[in-house]
């Protein structure tokens, strides 16, 4: 089995360098730069009125249009953005709407927008500086114009709800009626510029309603999924089923004369595609294609192969030594009592509800894409580069995603599919749309890992050293090998850094050794929501509990020992703690389980209560999760991520994984890869812990202390750890 | 050539009968408020209303289904959101990506025309599509509250 991974699906070195330099640009807020839209955008082509800064359009009627640089994936980002530079501009909220600028537009504008990808739960904890600053500038901009056509002083006139006054003289105006003046002013410099301090904030901060539900309710918003283009042709497509397999032959004949079925189409050495005039056809007469593949020597690798493989990283002498905080080993060797365990995690996929699809239509000097993306930047340079021609001529209309969770970010790989089917059908656009067994069977997985966990106790039960060594699949050696060709890839550690601000660990052990062994499988790999955050969490928070057991000590109580140099991970332990009654009696055959851990620039805790049946089946009954983001920019929009981080933490809990079988996945669709339904999911309680000071991310952070704090339940209910997930393979009882 | 009763409309379709009816609705009808997500009648994205009853229309053959049957489909439930269920789920911020809501909202209405006045445990029966975003808890609650606005 290999070590490091090369992939024609990876991305390319010039990809890469367009995305490097693009951020090099992306230095400061460019307000005033007054260049009109380019031809290409369906969204901000429909906005009448005046841009005033980059941000902002104000109609005549007074509605203030937003712009969105990120993607909405249900995350509630649009909702956000939209709110911190409503609060900033003073507008009235009710009259608030949004619109999605492109990368054409982005790149045309020397990248006004600044950054368009959307993950890592960044959305508004990178762009808040400056989206905040763009609807400053627009207010600054209104009321200056306001001041000019009054000849008054700007310091004279104040606003409310967009509605600008000078109370000197009782005149009164609104945003509507200035805004074509003050498009014409020049914008102050964004860094003279002061934000309002947060504790004053009526807009920002506040349960608002999303401003993107109404055509989710009556099948009206078209998904790029959705998308209906005159003329335009349907794909449906097959990939080695083995990954790095080769496309052998396939036997067009076997289906001439089929309704609606317009070609078959080699997309690439392992891919082969057909398109009809709809897409059932399209699927229909792939299924019936014969199809000779080239499975290559990775038909050979299983769930087994691989289990071996990691398991030998476990014992491996070298390992990258990524803390190494006085003599662990030795501690242990020394200890009172000394507990080890080994725990597994499979590799999983994301399942999306809308499944990959991409839309392209390619002209002799014009290439389009409508695609739902987490990277429109990412998008636009996959079409250009794979399409051949230039980015400038180029254009990415991103549909809002049914769901991304971290597969549709820097991962282009149906964008480039899509662009080598429409190359076969100039001046046509072509809706590539993938099964949902091409959706599971070709995903970017989370990788799959196995970690080896020691700890030494002295005769007070106090922890004096722990050890941890993970062995697993390496995210960025799959994207650039180079990057991390000696092993060291401190994402794979993702949770245990002792640098504050984004993934620390919340414990302070005398000796701390925590290495990885980096192995590597045929199997693509990406980030899921989550990433590297949810298996370490197990690893640790799980292992720990044991520990607690082993000192005698209580839960809540043995963490928060460890805890005193960490007070944000401590408090929001006993935030999640308190509201979870943490050591108040329970209904008989109820059990408590409590975890913390921190990703994203947020701290997050889980309490659970759980039931584990005679004949084994465990029952979550009820989960608080507490989180400190530091600001909290929508509480409602917050509760909705934590709630829905508990169903995707739980679906993966009970029933997530990915099996390999002769080199391919053997989950492909939902009835063997089985996911969380209503009546499994327990009752969710948000606590925000906001401390006012950082910016946090949202998305992600709560979802990896909810596998461990449903574990250490299930390990409080039947005195036995759970070491290997999913549980649905865990004998309980 | 097929006939169905769509939303109250009659319409003949050009289509081979073992084309499931979910995408007849999407293509040949030209409704994508019905959504693709399995294929094996397992998520329920594709749930459509046939005579009343919810259906997964992605494993029905269009050839199965009568000139006399009624289906309704999420355009077709009701004239500007106004059912209670699209209410609910407005009140309650149910969706998040919204993709699976189509769906979720058709099996709810045919849950609350059959038992206006659902327990935690009807619900938990009944709505057993996926989300993957994970709304369940909003949807379990916006399901209560469309029962308790409806007449």
């Amino acid at each position: 089995m290999k070590d490091t991974k090369t992939s024609a699906a990876g991305p390319s070195l010039s990809r890469r360098s367009f995305i490097v330099g693009t951020t090099a640009a992306a230095g400061g807020l460019a307000l005033g730069v007054r260049v009109p839209f380019g031809s290409g955008s369906a969204q901000a082509q429909g906005s009448t009125g005046a841009e005033v800064g980059a941000w902002v359009v104000v109609k005549p009627d007074d509605t203030c249009v937003i712009r969105i640089a990120r993607s909405e994936m249900g995350q509630g980002t649009l909702t956000g953005l939209a709110q911190l530079v409503a609060e900033e501009l003073e507008c009235d909220w009710s009259k608030v709407s949004t619109e999605s600028i492109t990368p054409g537009q982005n790149l045309a504008r020397k990248r006004v927008w600044g950054e368009m990808s959307t993950g890592g739960s960044r959305g508004i904890r990178t762009s808040q500086d400056y989206v905040r600053r763009g609807g400053a500038a627009a207010r600054i901009m209104l009321l200056q114009a306001a001041a000019e056509e009054w000849k008054v002083p700007v310091a004279e006139v104040g606003v409310a709800g967009g509605v600008i006054t000078h109370a000197g003289s009782g005149r009164k105006t609104t945003y509507g009626k200035v805004a074509e003046a003050a498009s014409r002013l020049t914008p102050p410099d964004p860094k003279s510029i002061a934000l309002k301090d947060p504790k004053d904030w009526k807009i920002a901060g506040k349960p608002m309603k999303r401003l993107d539900t109404a055509d989710k309710l009556d099948g009206s918003k078209v998904y790029a999924i959705d998308l209906k283009l005159p003329g335009m042709l349907h794909a449906a497509i097959k990939a080695s089923p083995v990954f790095g397999g080769k496309l052998t032959s396939y036997d067009e004949a076997k289906i001439a004369g089929r309704p609606g079925v317009r070609g078959v189409v080699k997309v690439n050495d392992s891919t082969v595609a057909v398109v009809a005039d709809t897409w059932w056809r399209a699927k229909s007469a792939l299924e019936a294609l014969p199809i000779v593949w080239n499975e290559g020597p990775d038909a050979a690798q299983s769930s087994a192969t691989i289990a071996g493989h990691l398991e030998a990283g476990l014992a491996a002498k070298d390992a990258y030594a990524f803390r190494k905080d006085g003599d662990a080993i030795g501690a242990i060797q020394g200890a009172a009592k000394k507990i080890e365990a080994v725990y597994s995690t499979p590799f999983l996929a994301h399942a999306t509800m809308e499944p990959m699809n991409c839309t392209v239509k390619l002209s002799a000097d014009r290439a389009e894409c409508w695609v739902p993306t987490q990277n429109s930047e990412a998008s636009l340079a996959a079409l250009s580069e794979q399409s051949g021609i230039p980015l400038a001529k180029c254009e990415v209309y991103r549909h809002d995603l049914g769901g991304g969770f971290g597969r549709r970010g820097g991962n282009q790989d149906y964008v480039r599919q899509a662009v080598n089917i429409a190359k076969h059908f100039p001046d046509v656009p072509v809706k590539m749309v993938w099964s949902r067994e091409e959706d599971m069977g070709h995903d970017f997985y989370r990788p799959i890992s196995q970690c080896k966990l020691a700890a030494g106790l002295d005769d007070k039960g106090a922890l004096v050293g722990l050890h941890v060594r993970i062995s697993g699949q390496s995210i960025n050696a799959f994207v650039n090998p180079a990057m991390v060709a000696n092993g060291e890839d401190a994402r794979q550690l993702q949770g245990y850094t002792d640098k504050p601000g984004d993934a620390q660990l919340g414990y302070t052990v005398p000796n701390l050794l925590i290495e990885y062994a980096m192995r590597n499988t045929h199997v693509p790999v990406g980030p899921w929501r989550g990433v590297n955050t949810n298996q370490n969490a197990v690893y640790m928070e799980c292992f720990l509990e044991e520990v607690a057991r082993a000192a005698g000590a209580d839960s809540l109580a043995f963490r928060r020992a460890l805890m005193s140099k960490h007070p944000k991970h401590l408090a929001v332990l006993d935030a999640a703690a308190a509201k979870g009654d943490w050591g108040k009696p329970l209904p008989a055959g109820v059990h408590r389980g409590i975890a913390q851990f921190m990703g994203y620039g947020s701290y997050s805790a889980a309490v659970a209560e759980v039931s584990v049946s005679g004949e084994g089946k465990v029952k979550v009954h009820r989960m608080v999760l507490a989180l400190d983001c530091g600001h909290a920019v929508n509480p409602d929009q917050i509760a909705a991520q934590v709630e829905g981080s508990v169903a995707y933490g739980l679906s993966a809990a009970f029933y997530g994984e990915c099996t390999v079988q002769n080199g391919r996945m053997a989950e492909l669709n939902f009835d063997r890869y089985q996911l969380l339904r209503l009546a499994e999911m327990p009752k969710v309680e948000t606590v925000i812990v906001p401390t006012h000071d950082f910016w946090g991310g949202v998305g992600e952070p709560t979802i990896s202390v909810v596998t461990p704090a449903v574990l250490n339940a299930v390990l409080a209910a039947t005195g036995k750890p759970v070491r290997s997930l999913p549980l649905k393979n865990v004998k309980l009882v | 050539m097929a006939k169905l009763n769509i939303n109250g409309q009659v319409r003949d379709v050009q289509v081979e009968a073992d084309t499931p009816l979910l995408w007849v609705i999407r293509e040949q009808v030209g409704l994508t408020g019905t959504k693709y997500g399995c294929g094996v009648a397992q998520c329920g994205a594709c749930s459509v209303h046939l005579n009343g009853q919810v259906v997964r229309s992605c494993i029905l053959p269009v050839g199965s289904v009568k000139a006399t049957d009624k289906i309704v489909t999420i355009e077709g439930l009701s004239a500007n959101r106004s059912h209670p269920v699209q209410k609910a789920w407005a009140a309650l911020d149910v969706p998040q990506c919204g993709y699976c809501q189509s769906g979720q909202i058709m099996a709810a209405a045919a849950l609350l025309a059959r038992k206006p006045r659902p327990t935690d445990r009807d619900i938990d029966d009944a709505m057993t599509n996926i989300c993957r975003c994970g709304t369940y808890q909003r949807i379990r609650a916006a399901v209560h509250q469309a029962a308790g606005k409806q007449a």
